[in-house]
Parts: C-alpha cells; sequence; structure tokens
C-alpha cells in the first residue's frame, strides 16, 4: 500500500465542541497534525485580540484547522463520493490543503502583517515547499504533491472544484470558523444548519453549486455572516486592542532602527525590523512569545514602548468615537496639533480606523465582481445567483456600511499637566467637534 | 493619517479617472508589484490578483464623498466608471501632497483592456517561478481566455517597460 492510501490501524478522533468529533483515518494526515509546524497552530488564537472583549474566545488555529479538515472530510468522503462530476483522485490533495490552509499564521497575523509588510499567505506556501517537517511529510506522497496543495490554498490549482471546497463565498474554512467563533465567544448569532448545506452542495463544471431546496439554509448562514461581521469582528473594542499592538509593533521597530538601548533586546523582531528574516525566524515566533517580551518591556525606559505594553497586557484600552472621515478630514490635523501641544505624541495615541482595515469580508453579489457568487442549481438546471432569489439575502449583502473610529487614551486627557488644552481636545472629540 | 485612502485617491487622480473594477484592482496590483508602497493585501481570484481590502477602502472613498462611481451600461455587461470629486481633489490637496506621483506609469497602465491587465497581473503574481512555469501556470489557470503568445510576448515588453520607469 502506498503511504497517499496508507490508513491508521484504528481511527483516532478528536472530540470538539463544534463538530462534536473529528474523524483522522488517513496515515499523512495524522502525521501532519503531528508535524511541529502543525502543532506550532495551537500557539496562535483564531480571533487575535478578541478575547479581550470575548473572555472565551481563546480558541487557536489549530482547533479550526482540524474543524476546516472534518468539513472537507464529509463533503469528499460523504456528500461528493460517487458523483461522476467530482474527481476522487483528488480526495487526499483537498484533505490536505483544508488541514493545512492555515500553516503560514504568525501571532496576531493581521497587525503583524501589516506592520512588517508580511503575507501570512507567502508563509504557508514556504512551509509547504520549503524544508519543513510538514513538507517532508507531503513528499513522502509524491515529490509535486506539496506544490499541488500549495496551489490549492494559493487559489491557482487547475482543478477548481476542489479550490472552492477551500476558498470561496461558502466553503469550510468559512462555515468552520463562523460556528467556532460563535460558540467561543458565546455569542447566539453565528449558528446555521450546516449538516443541511452539506446535503445539498454539488460539484458542478468549474465550481461547487447549492441545490435551490437548500436555499433556506443559506440564507441562514449569509445572516450569520453578516451578524458576526457586525457584531464580533469589528467589535471596536477589539479593534481597539488590535490598533495599541499595532502601535507597539511599530514603536518596538522605530526605537530598534534609531538606536535605543533597550533593557529587553527585541531579538525575536530583529530580522523582521531589518527584512533579513528567515522561515525559521518566522516560525520562531508564537503568540506566547509575544506577550513575554509585551510583559518585559512593561519597564522599558521609553514610556511610549512601556506604557502601550502595559494597557495590552493589564487591557487599559483606548476609548474611542465615531467620526466621518470626508468632513471631519481637516479637524484631524487640528487634533494632531493639539495633542503634540498636550505633550502627547498622536503617531502613538491619536489612531483612525475603518472597516477596509479588517481582514473580514461579508457577501458580495453582483455584476462584475472578482469573486464567484453562490450559485444555486435549479430543478430544470438552470443556474442562478442567490441573492437573484432570496429577498432577504438580496436585502443584506453588497450593500455599503462602512464604519470609522478615532482611538485615544482618554486618561491621558484627563490628569496632568496642561489641562486647558486637554480640556480642548476633549471638547472636540466629545461634543461633535469631530 | 488616512494614508492609505489618499494613496488611492491620488492614484485615481493621477490616471484620470479609471473605468472597471477589474481595471482598477490590477492597475493598483501592478503598481504594487513594482515597489508602489500601497498596502492592501491581494490574493488570486477569478481574474487573477484581488484585493478584498482594496474593493472596501474604494466603497469607503465614495461613501466619502471623495470618489464618484457611475454605472455604464455596455449592453452585455455593466462597468463602474471611478473619477475624483473636488472634494476629493481637495483631500488629496491635504493629506496626498507629499505622496509620489506616477503619471506615466498611470497614464500607460490605464491606455490597456481589463484583459491585457488580467495577463500582465496573472503573469506577476507568478512571478517567484521561472518564465516557462509562469506560462504554463497562466494556461492553467486561465485557459478559457486563450492568451496568444504575441500577446504573453506583449504583456512582459510591458513589465519592462514599467520596470524601467523606477517607480515609488
Amino acid at each position: 500500500m502506498s503511504y497517499a492510501t496508507q490508513k491508521l490501524a484504528e481511527e483516532k478522533v478528536f472530540k470538539d465542541p463544534v463538530h462534536r468529533y473529528i474523524h483522522v483515518r488517513d496515515q499523512v494526515i495524522w502525521d501532519l497534525v503531528n508535524s511541529k509546524e502543525f502543532q506550532r497552530l495551537r500557539r496562535i488564537k483564531q480571533l487575535g485580540t478578541s478575547y479581550l472583549v470575548f473572555h472565551g474566545a481563546e480558541h487557536s488555529r489549530f482547533n479550526h484547522s482540524l474543524g476546516v479538515y472534518e468539513i472537507v472530510r464529509r463533503i469528499s468522503d460523504d456528500v461528493f463520493h460517487g458523483r461522476p462530476e467530482w474527481d476522487e483522485s483528488e480526495r487526499l490533495t483537498v484533505l490536505c490543503a483544508a488541514l493545512l490552509h492555515d500553516l503560514g499564521h504568525g501571532p496576531f497575523s493581521h497587525s503583524f502583517e501589516k506592520v512588517f509588510n508580511v503575507d501570512h499567505e507567502e508563509f504557508t506556501r514556504a512551509i509547504l515547499t520549503g524544508d519543513t517537517e510538514v513538507n517532508s511529510i507531503l513528499r513522502k506522497v509524491s515529490a509535486d504533491f506539496p506544490a499541488h496543495v500549495a496551489e490549492v490554498i494559493a487559489k491557482t490549482y487547475s482543478n477548481k472544484q476542489v479550490v472552492s471546497l477551500i476558498s470561496s463565498q461558502i466553503d469550510a474554512d468559512r462555515m468552520d470558523y463562523l460556528q467556532r467563533d460563535a460558540y467561543y465567544t458565546g455569542v447566539s448569532y453565528g449558528h446555521f444548519d450546516m449538516e443541511r448545506i452539506l446535503r445539498v452542495m454539488r460539484p458542478l463544471d468549474d465550481q461547487v453549486v447549492i441545490k435551490s431546496s437548500g436555499m433556506h439554509a443559506v440564507e441562514d448562514y449569509i445572516m450569520s455572516r453578516y451578524q458576526m461581521y457586525w457584531q464580533v469582528y469589528f467589535h471596536p473594542v477589539a479593534r481597539s486592542a488590535e490598533v495599541i499592538l499595532r502601535k507597539i509593533l511599530q514603536r518596538a521597530k522605530e526605537l530598534s532602527e534609531s538606536g535605543y538601548e533597550f533593557q529587553q533586546p527585541p531579538t525575536h523582531f530583529l530580522a523582521f525590523f531589518d527584512r533579513s528574516f528567515t522561515l525559521a525566524d518566522y516560525l520562531a515566533l508564537d503568540e506566547g512569545v509575544l506577550m513575554t517580551y509585551f510583559q518585559l518591556w512593561i519597564n522599558e525606559r521609553d514610556p511610549i514602548l512601556a506604557d502601550l505594553c502595559d494597557r495590552f497586557v493589564n487591557r487599559r484600552l483606548f476609548q474611542y468615537v465615531d467620526f466621518d472621515p470626508g468632513t471631519d478630514y481637516k479637524k484631524l490635523g487640528e487634533l494632531s496639533a493639539l495633542f503634540k501641544k498636550a505633550g502627547i505624541d498622536p503617531e502613538y495615541y491619536l489612531i483612525d480606523d475603518s472597516t477596509s482595515d479588517l481582514p473580514y469580508d461579508f457577501y458580495r453579489p453582483g455584476e462584475e465582481e472578482e469573486r464567484l457568487p453562490i450559485q444555486l442549481l435549479m430543478p430544470n438546471g438552470d443556474i442562478k445567483e442567490l441573492s437573484r432569489l432570496s429577498q432577504i439575502v438580496d436585502a443584506i449583502s453588497g450593500k455599503r456600511r462602512t464604519d470609522y473610529k478615532l482611538y485615544f487614551p482618554a486618561e491621558l486627557l484627563i490628569d496632568g499637566k496642561k489641562k486647558a488644552i486637554k480640556q480642548q481636545i476633549l471638547e472636540m472629540l466629545r461634543e461633535g467637534g469631530i | 493619517m488616512l494614508q492609505e485612502h489618499a494613496r488611492i485617491v491620488d492614484f485615481i487622480a493621477t490616471a484620470e479617472g479609471v473605468t472597471g473594477r477589474k481595471k482598477l484592482q490590477k492597475m493598483v496590483y501592478i503598481m504594487k508589484k513594482l515597489n508602489v508602497p500601497f498596502k492592501e493585501k491581494y490574493e488570486f481570484h477569478i481574474y487573477g490578483p484581488y484585493s478584498e481590502e482594496l474593493t472596501a477602502r474604494i466603497e469607503e472613498l465614495c461613501d466619502m464623498g471623495f470618489l464618484s462611481e457611475a454605472l455604464e451600461d455596455k449592453g452585455s455587461y455593466v462597468q463602474y466608471k471611478y473619477a475624483v470629486t473636488d472634494e476629493g481633489m481637495e483631500f488629496r490637496n491635504a493629506v496626498a501632497a507629499s505622496i509620489p506621483k506616477n503619471p506615466e506609469a498611470a497614464a500607460l497602465l490605464n491606455a490597456k483592456s481589463a484583459r491585457f491587465l488580467e495577463l500582465a497581473s496573472t503573469l506577476l503574481y507568478f512571478g517567484h517561478l521561472e518564465r516557462g512555469e509562469q506560462i504554463s501556470k497562466l494556461h492553467s489557470v486561465k485557459g478559457k481566455l486563450n492568451f496568444t503568445e504575441a500577446e504573453i510576448e506583449e504583456a512582459y515588453r510591458f513589465l519592462d517597460e514599467l520596470e524601467q520607469l523606477k517607480l515609488s
């Protein structure tokens, strides 16, 4: 028996709060789960800073990756199995891609990528094709297997049905994280009938479509996505923590470049400051490492770095106000000047944040879109886009809704010297001046 | 503040407007790959490299009143035309003054069709591969578009021409 088809002597199961059990029979999958690069995902939270708002949201990318694998396993082994439109030889490729799709995520991924101008997808490809345990396992299947798995994750694989299962408007990735994030945050939205959706999924030509009889289950999924988007993913307090995190990394970089002598040198970050990093440097990072630095930097001599770290570790987050950049951008300049006069650096303490700064999206149907919309398979074989048939989806999708916030440290504006200037700032922020 | 929004407004103003969402996506991607510091994150989608962040930012700029979006009916399909409004020009002057302009590159990109830019941006997306592999991947992911050898050669020539401009 080849390694690609080798089965475990006994099925392994993981207990999982979302899918109840996650089943592993394939030796390849079991070996991948036990690789050090996959185990690293235990040390990276799925929802970044959201645990500072929803205290249950401590779940990791390890849990989520197993969940995505389980959904794809059920589609491949139960729903699509035996259907002539589905190529059974793709089974192991799609299972590996599902399991490994988030492998390149780093600690507090979104902020880290923004500050250091790196891309987790490139790291995913580097882990799959580079000198790693994961690569050596995949190569045992065949020499070109690591590249095939990487192509599925990068969405450049030739079989578009395989890509659609991992990455599309209704894919295993979204179906897992919506349910998982709802479970761990404890919110009551985010739930939908996944069993029903799986039962009505069909492989067809270059895509995966949904039988029209399953439209109401899909409506529920779109509603869940919409609710989670606004209630969890864009939560303004979690964004405040994200803003502070970004500023800590930015400050550490700036200090290092200016020759500042750290009491606790930023050893793990140096290669990212000067962009000389290797894959090994990246894999050496996790959220435990970053949190250790943040803890230690609370005692740094630089008051800004110390304060920002204290804020993040001890959850002393920035306050926020809504603002309209269309009319208020000029006042931002005035406000920034007042911050400087008050002795507060606006680069680190007056920060705008908008929906386009966040790594989540909602369903956009319609013309000239780059992403394939959700297609319904009608009883007569016709294909229709979901929002053309569903009034609920039409009502909530593709409609513009934006959200802008201005973050600042309220207590620094109340205490201490230069009270008159600070009072002026507070009036601008709170009394409709901005 | 609002620097990333300003960079997009500045680019569309420099290009004197852009017709087509797909075209705008590819123009920004190609500029980014040629070292213009756009921050929008790109992934591969149906028409090649695509940025959800750019889509969201364009929506925000329309919402702010800095960009206008007009729907043009082309018969069998529709296209969105983006232009910078008077308020957008004011915003650009106030916030984007220090952003380097690349008028020649913007004009060269804007003169090309969306199909051509899809080809050029897809080749750039596979830039980490050897040229032969790039072309083979192009045919694999864009088989239905039947790009000819002449078109591919022209795309490489075009990208070389842009690279000579040393964008920043």
